[in-house]
């Protein structure tokens, strides 16, 4: 039995209608961020709010331009759980040390 | 002759018999490579964060909201646009329609050419006109220029490359010799430069506005 063979199949994706009302969501966020850059924000707040819309865009990407809402639950699982432990190990050295070197600078 | 226990085995998703993830093996590759990849960006986009955050007031805020602001929110249409165009060359694709595919290949690489360019007169502003470079700026914190171009740099790396991979799959599936499948596997790579954008946009950008 051939694997790719099997894999090739196509398999049922987004219409042109869905993908393009990703695109219109993909740049109103755009725009959002740009709008909360012009209102001054603590950069601490600045960069929390930044991360969890760029991360709401990359997973619209991922699900639709990418496909990955259409594969099979095998290959969401093999992927990305263990991209996002490896992320959360990386801010594991992040959160205590940025924050403590910021109260640690001379005012 | 056929085991019928062996073959039973063999079509269990989780026994090697069958694609597990039911993608072929050239796609799986792609993505693999996607994952190490996200992890390349991760590490170095963290670490630019830590150096925002812990250099907050000496940091420089190079980019006024216009024109720099306006002009790298252009960039970030142009290649979301060019994001789109590949999703259509893909449904072409798979229609088997070998003529629209080539046209919306190409269109993405117009997309992926006119952001370098874009980027690229940025850059040169940034070094002949502000006089930022790797090493030092005149608005503070030297390691602005190593993280701001590094990362731009990179970023900008991978879009060449892609139109480069999106021109090679374009010439050999309007010939026949690639499949729809490839064509596929291009576009997940360039949805992937895009993806990392959303990232470096609004993290080196939006964080670095000169009010």
């Amino acid at each position: 039995m051939s694997s790719d063979a099997h894999a090739v199949e196509a398999h049922a994706g987004a219409s042109v209608g869905t993908n393009v009302a990703i695109w219109v969501g993909l740049v109103a966020i755009t725009f959002l961020e740009v709008f909360l850059a012009y209102e001054q924000l603590q950069p601490s707040v600045m960069l929390t709010v930044l991360v969890v819309l760029s991360v709401v865009k990359a997973g619209m990407i991922m699900s639709y331009f990418m496909h990955l809402k259409f594969e099979k639950l095998s290959l969401v699982l093999l992927l990305i759980p263990a991209m996002i432990f490896c992320i959360c190990m990386m801010f594991i050295f992040f959160f205590p040390e940025a924050f403590r070197l910021l109260q640690m600078r001379p005012h | 002759m056929h085991d019928v226990k062996t073959d039973a085995a063999l079509d269990s998703a989780w026994s090697g018999g069958k694609s597990p993830f039911a993608i072929g093996s050239k796609k799986l590759g792609m993505w693999l490579f996607i994952v190490s990849d996200t992890l390349t960006f991760s590490v170095l986009l963290i670490t630019y964060s830590y150096s925002r955050l812990t250099n907050n007031p000496d940091w420089p805020r190079p980019f006024p909201i216009f024109p720099a602001i306006a002009f790298s929110t252009t960039m970030t249409i142009v290649l979301l646009a060019s994001s789109l165009t590949m999703v259509m060359a893909v449904m072409a694709s798979q229609r088997n329609d070998r003529k629209k595919t080539v046209m919306w290949m190409v269109a993405t690489m117009v997309g992926g050419l006119l952001f370098t360019g874009l980027h690229l007169t940025e850059w040169m502003n940034m070094i002949f006109k502000e006089h930022f470079t790797i090493t030092g700026n005149p608005e503070g914190t030297p390691l602005f220029g190593a993280v701001f171009f590094g990362i731009t740099g990179l970023h900008m790396t991978h879009v060449m490359i892609g139109v480069i991979y999106l021109g090679i799959v374009a010439v050999g599936y309007g010939r026949g010799k690639y499949s729809a499948e490839d064509v596929e596997v291009n576009g997940l790579y360039w949805h992937f430069v895009d993806l990392v954008w959303m990232f470096v946009f609004p993290l080196i950008y939006l964080m670095s506005v000169k009010y």
